[in-house]
């Protein structure tokens, strides 16, 4: 019937409004919910999402080893060419001849932040941090090298 | 007890004994001066207001760096508009394309005179009062589409059509829900409709046609005002800003003024007839209670009540999305137009059974 189903529409109209109305309604009421950062004021209290990404670095532990392979994975994953794996032969105690890292360069002024880099290492070698107060005065500062000096692979990473 | 009655008499005798002849012009440069500066503060505080309840529906902060929390943004941003170059497009007709603004701002200011802010203070006390500003307030479709021709720019024209379109057709459903108010207090006086709500608000005496009536007259006079989700005229996504597209500086300014303090009178008449103005919450029977409530500023009351009412029209604005124009007519004529029609019915047959408490 008309009639019937002009009400039903008018009452299925009203009640959808008033749900939007109640979860706007609950967003003002509610200040807790307000999820702006007063940024320059706050940065040491920071809360940034643990997904956020600000640049790739590599993690060493205390015996300054870390878990790069020197693959070149990341390198060939890296859809702008920001980041440039040197290599080395290393001689292992055992006398055989084995491909080692030598220089992570990276180019934080050509990096997207897309984490594929990371998505490709196959050790874990690279994550991204958190750091985003990148500004310098001097661009050749953001070219920078990951592995510490003299630092060396992890013992049983292959 | 503090009454404006006694002031505005102590004035006049006043004026009469010193300047004479001249007193009703005086008095009318006062009160001119009083409502601009109404005006000037109305600005202010509604836009701030607008940021701030839009900030915190979105779960964001609004302005919060321009004077304590914020409190000086509006001040800061008419400065800047004052300072800004007014342009005039080359080919625009210059005299409409500077009258427009203006025409806009003198029909809100025509329609401040009826309107009761507290217990005796009343610019113009008129007898067909509500008349008299569901009248004036459609002479204001005239500046838009002023703007939208004289800008001879075709996103103005366009938005300027739609927004004559929709005023004049949403003027029917908000005229018929003022109707029933007027058939339920039996006058068009607006001191009148404010005495006849002594013992209760029309808004619960009338039952549910009040209820629905009131409902109508929200969403009616939020699409007479161009607001979201019927601010089709300005639909920033389509026509960049709409009539006034090519309005910039102080010109502009005028324009966005007269947008809030259309907000700020249509929802003085919504509290005016369904609320009861000044008048304080009676219930009847209840003299304690009343007490109490009288004890409260008329003053306060009005303006208690007519922000709640801006406050809802500004949670509609931002929750809903934009209507498309032939959603908004549809929901015009085939909905709102044909309830508030059947509504009056209603309201009538309980006015003239005196069933209404």
């Amino acid at each position: 019937m008309f009639i019937k189903e002009y009400i039903k529409e008018v009452y299925h109209g009203v009640n959808s409004l008033l749900k939007g109305m109640k979860k706007t309604g609950y967003y003002f009421f509610h200040p807790s919910e307000i999820i702006t950062q007063q940024y320059p004021d706050n940065r040491h209290e920071l809360k940034l999402p643990e997904r956020f990404r600000g640049e790739v670095v590599m993690a060493h532990d205390d015996n300054n080893e870390h878990a790069c392979t020197g693959c070149t994975a990341c390198e060939l994953a890296c859809p702008n060419g920001t980041i440039k794996i040197i290599t080395k032969m290393d001689v292992t105690p055992e006398g055989k001849k084995k491909k080692a890292l030598d220089t992570f360069i990276y180019h934080l002024e050509l990096c997207t932040m897309c984490n594929l880099c990371i998505e490709a290492c196959p050790t874990d070698a690279i994550q991204m941090a958190q750091t985003f107060e990148h500004s310098v005065y001097d661009r050749n500062k953001l070219t920078k090298k990951l592995n510490q000096p003299n630092s060396k692979i992890r013992e049983g990473v292959e | 007890m503090f009454s404006f009655q006694q002031w505005a008499a102590q004035i006049h005798s006043f004026l009469l004994e010193k300047t004479g002849t001249y007193t009703l012009l005086i008095e009318c440069i006062i009160i001119g001066l009083l409502a601009i500066s109404l005006f000037a503060i109305l600005g202010l505080v509604l836009v701030l207001m607008e940021r701030k309840v839009a900030a915190h529906i979105q779960i964001r902060l609004g302005p919060n760096r321009v004077g304590p929390s914020g409190m000086l943004q509006t001040v800061a941003d008419t400065l800047k508009l004052l300072m800004k170059e007014g342009l005039v497009p080359r080919l625009a007709d210059k005299f409409l394309f500077n009258l427009a603004p203006f025409l806009v701002m003198m029909v809100a200011m025509m329609l401040l005179a009826p309107i009761a802010f507290a217990r005796g203070l009343q610019i113009w006390d008129i007898n067909i009062g509500v008349l008299y500003i569901t009248a004036v307030s459609s002479v204001s479709v005239i500046g838009v589409m002023m703007a939208g021709w004289s800008s001879n720019n075709k996103f103005a024209m366009l938005g300027a059509m739609r927004s004559g379109a929709q005023i004049v057709s949403y003027e029917l459903s908000a005229g018929f829900s003022i109707l029933c108010i007027v058939v339920l207090s039996g006058s068009l006086q607006i001191s009148d409709i404010i005495a006849s709500q002594e013992t209760g608000w029309w808004l619960f005496r009338g039952h549910i046609p009040a209820l629905i009536a009131f409902v109508i007259y929200i969403i009616a006079v939020t699409a007479e005002t161009n607001r979201a989700p019927f601010d089709l005229a300005e639909a920033e996504s389509e026509l960049t800003a709409g009539f006034h597209t090519e309005y910039s500086g102080m010109r502009f300014a005028l324009f966005f003024l007269a947008e809030y303090i259309n907000i700020f009178i249509v929802c003085a008449l919504g509290a005016t007839l369904f609320l009861g103005g000044w008048m304080p919450l009676h219930i009847a029977y209840w003299d304690g209670f009343n007490h109490l409530m009288d004890w409260i500023p008329s003053s306060v009351w009005f303006m208690g009540k007519t922000f709640f009412l801006i406050f809802l029209i500004m949670w509609f604005r931002w929750t809903f999305p934009r209507l498309r124009v032939d959603q908004l007519l549809n929901l015009e004529w085939k909905y709102l137009l044909p309830i508030g029609l059947f509504n009056l019915l209603l309201v009538t047959w309980i006015a003239i059974k005196g069933w209404h408490f």
